[in-house]
């Protein structure tokens, strides 16, 4: 609310009220990571459950909790947030802008998933974890003893609600605030595709809010939505969690695949090979995402033609992903190309996808998918598309953008040991896996016997998930030896091809000093080409305007919280507080003029001022 | 003449003349999409589940069409004068707007104030709540979940007439009654798809 208040802040003070783009990017990296590692935790611990044959480690009742927990961890405490982070610190940069377009709903939108990520988390301390899977079918879910899966709901929805805010301030952001000349044909292809991914969210997300909405009102209210008994039908939360989740995968892999995009790029020396088809192929992916979430109900029995239509339009999600792996391929081809860590991570992706997308492609025909159902091929598939995909992106997406957005240099012997063991040891978990489930191995299930050929495979299984975990340490060593004592990156340390690259690394909070004109596809690689040190600026050098800090999503997240967790015990009045202290807030919030503050002219570095 | 004078200092679009005006106009059209696909979805459970009566009353014995008629009709007439309210924010009325929106809340609070009734009646005099059947769910989760936008509309409208009051119409409030009457318009048109697919459905279909 006070101008210049930003110079003397308390560090604490300022993490908790910014509304900084780059900031809010570093909360959710490191909030992801965290989380990253909590569900690989929970990942070792089930994969030494299943290390030999009826074994007993943690126990049935903790394998459920522990299956149920990594898989949400991973997708909405891990994957989503470390998305976001990306987004928030690459995007406006490549776009040319000095923020978002709503940086307070951007700091709300962090503050709900982190208050949402907590309380899913509280169940391990308050009597039990959620333990009714990742997809929380009804009527396992509703009528699973406890509190565990009353976590779950909450927890999901209130993370939910700040996924879809900051998918819709990525929309309007990409929309409205882009630089002169960076025409949407010129956005670079990370910028893209969290473009489409952010229209996924919005079109995704309200349908687990309601899927969300009707399980908790069975469990706390009595509703009757999911009870077969009293007329209910538990196959409508199976459609409303998929009409969800399948775009859901798409709005994980879709940014992924925008980062190879621009890492594969760069380090082959090449433009994108087929810029166009890539833009179209991933709109396509997006489009056709919404169409098939009944092939994750194939044996529902909603009957061969239900079922047919729904394999055609599954089968033609390779088409567009065909394009995709070609044009990378087709990048490389007659590139100058070199491997650091990023680029190994990226091109490392394209065999482990394919590998992914062809399981995909089997578990698309209905009456084969019959008898891969719920066994470990589906296990190996989808880690194949996540971790072959997300994870590997995220890992690229470090090495290529840590420079950037903190001005160390990840070391890169440590980078490239963190690469070959997780490599391996990703192969080493999930290959087999594809064999475990064709011989029949449920998933889900805590142990099995000996004597039926499962227990090599499960073995190296486990084997692999010690050398991820083992890559997993020399990467956070690598993270606190660059931070202790990191090289000081340069501006452009990889000769990058967009606009991040022009500015200071890391980049100063107004981003840049003048807007910058756009000439091009690859803006900065084309100046570079053309002989200039800076982009061209499109206005005068000027005050510029930078928007208010705010305690206030913290408060608005904290009520919510607090109303969850009282609901959670039936404490109404507790919950009723909590409703009221965020309402409150979002009163306050319109209530309040903010006017936002300048940093004068005057006050710029001379090397942040560009074409003088 | 002095509102003439007033037009000309204001541009033709005082609700997207700036960019944060912009942003809001189309963030705030994402987010109705948004809205859009969470009722889409409360409407197929309602369609799944409108038969699924538990043995309890139907809707066909329920639902008394001239109580929901003056309500729709309460609603509707809201949506016309939330229409005059922004003609009023176009050409720079400040006063006649905040009229209008006034009237706008009332009648938004004279269709709560029905529907209060309603459900009151529904629970105590056939039974019919949300844990009577499945039916019953999803009819209070779909028509509650309206109610409480139109509850949540109400109370944004009091807060910016009370707010904005003595500041009168610039470029800095005019983004913000015009997001209002942009909500309350599709709160309007889910009735709509409410009144035709609960209402006339549960009556004849």
């Amino acid at each position: 609310m006070s101008a210049h208040a930003y110079k003397k802040k308390n560090p604490v003070w300022d993490w908790l009220t910014t509304v900084d783009h780059k900031k809010i990017g570093i909360l959710y990296l490191a909030s992801g990571a965290f989380f990253f590692l909590l569900g690989g935790i929970e990942a070792i611990l089930l994969r030494v459950q299943l290390l030999y044959p009826e074994f007993d480690f943690v126990g049935a009742e903790t394998f459920n909790q522990l299956l149920t927990m990594h898989g949400t961890t991973m997708i909405f405490l891990a994957a989503m947030p470390l998305i976001f982070g990306f987004m928030n610190a690459i995007v406006p940069l490549q776009i040319g802008a000095r923020d978002v377009a709503f940086p307070f709903v951007n700091s709300l939108g962090f503050w709900l998933f982190t208050a949402g990520g907590i309380l899913l988390n509280l169940g391990w301390f308050l009597g039990g974890a959620p333990d009714a899977g990742w997809t929380g079918y009804a009527p396992l879910s509703t009528t699973s003893p406890g509190n565990g899966v009353d976590f779950y709901v909450l927890g999901l929805q209130i993370s939910g609600i700040g996924t879809l805010i900051g998918g819709i301030n990525f929309l309007v952001t990409i929309i409205n605030m882009r630089a002169p000349g960076m025409t949407f044909m010129r956005m670079p292809l990370f910028t893209w595709s969290s473009f489409i991914t952010s229209g996924l969210i919005l079109f995704a997300f309200p349908a687990l809010t309601i899927g969300l909405a009707l399980l908790m009102f069975d469990r706390l209210f009595g509703s009757q939505f999911f009870a077969a008994e009293a007329g209910g039908n538990p196959i409508i939360y199976e459609h409303l969690f998929w009409i969800f989740g399948h775009p859901e995968v798409y709005i994980l892999v879709l940014p992924a695949f925008g980062m190879f995009s621009e890492i594969i790029a760069t380090f082959a020396r090449k433009r994108l090979f087929g810029y166009s088809a890539m833009v179209f192929a991933t709109a396509l992916i997006g489009f056709l995402g919404f169409m098939v979430w009944v092939h994750h109900m194939f044996t529902v029995g909603l009957g061969p033609i239900a079922n047919s239509i729904f394999a055609v339009a599954t089968m033609l999600i390779a088409v567009p992903t065909g394009v995709k792996i070609f044009n990378w391929l087709f990048t490389m081809w007659g590139g100058k190309v070199s491997f650091p860590t990023a680029n190994l991570f990226a091109v490392g992706f394209i065999p482990s996808f394919v590998l992914g997308g062809m399981t995909g492609v089997m578990l698309s025909v209905p009456p084969a998918d019959y008898q891969y159902h719920d066994s470990y091929f589906v296990v190996a598939h989808f880690h194949y598309v996540i971790v072959g995909g997300v994870v590997f992106g995220l890992f690229a997406g470090m090495y290529y953008w840590w420079p950037k957005i903190f001005g160390t240099v990840l070391n890169e012997f440590l980078g490239k040991l963190h690469f070959w063991l997780f490599f391996i040891g990703f192969h080493l978990t999930f290959f087999p896996m594809h064999f475990l489930g064709l011989m029949g191995m449920p998933r889900r299930v805590y142990t099995y016997l000996s004597g039926q050929s499962l227990d090599e495979a499960n073995f190296a299984a486990t084997m692999g998930a010690f050398l991820m975990g083992l890559a997993t340490i020399i990467m956070v060593w690598n993270i606190i030896q660059t931070s202790v004592k990191g090289k000081k990156a340069g501006n452009d340390p990889w000769d990058g091809r967009t606009l991040e690259w022009a500015i200071s690394s890391p980049a100063p909070e107004y981003n840049f000093a003048q807007t910058p004109l756009v000439r091009g596809l690859d803006a900065w690689w084309l100046e570079k080409r053309a002989g200039n040190k800076q982009m061209v600026a499109a206005e005068p050098l000027d005050d510029i305007h930078m928007p208010d800090s705010s305690i206030l999503p913290v408060l608005l997240s904290l009520g919510l919280f607090t109303a969850a967790l009282s609901a959670i015990y039936s404490n109404w009045v507790l919950a009723i507080g909590g409703l009221a202290l965020a309402a409150l807030s979002m009163i306050l919030r319109s209530v309040i003029d903010y006017h936002g503050y300048h940093i004068h002219k005057e006050d710029l570095p001379a090397e942040g001022r560009e074409g003088k | 003449m002095k509102s003439n004078e007033a037009m000309t200092k204001l541009p033709a679009n005082p609700e997207r003349a700036t960019l944060d005006g912009k942003n809001k106009f189309l963030g705030f059209w994402f987010f109705l999409g948004g809205e859009t696909v969470l009722f889409a979805s409360l409407f197929g459970v309602y369609l799944g589940l409108r038969n699924a009566t538990n043995g309890g009353v139907t809707s066909n014995e329920l639902f008394e069409l001239p109580l929901v008629f003056i309500a729709t009709m309460l609603l509707l007439t809201s949506s016309l004068t939330s229409v005059f309210a922004t003609m009023a924010l176009k050409t720079n009325h400040f006063k006649r707007m905040i009229g209008w929106f006034v009237v706008t809340g009332l009648l938004g609070l004279g269709f709560l104030g029905l529907e209060i009734y309603e459900f009151n009646h529904y629970v105590h005099e056939y039974g019919h709540t949300i844990k009577s059947s499945a039916w019953g769910s999803a009819f209070y989760t779909l028509v509650g979940t309206h109610g409480a936008h139109v509850f949540m509309g109400i109370s944004w409208i009091t807060l910016l007439i009370i707010r904005n009051l003595r500041r009168g119409m610039d470029l800095y409030t005019a983004p913000k009654f015009y997001l209002f009457a942009l909500y309350w318009h599709f709160i309007d048109v889910v009735w709509i798809f409410i009144f035709t697919v609960v209402y006339l459905m549960g009556k004849v279909g």
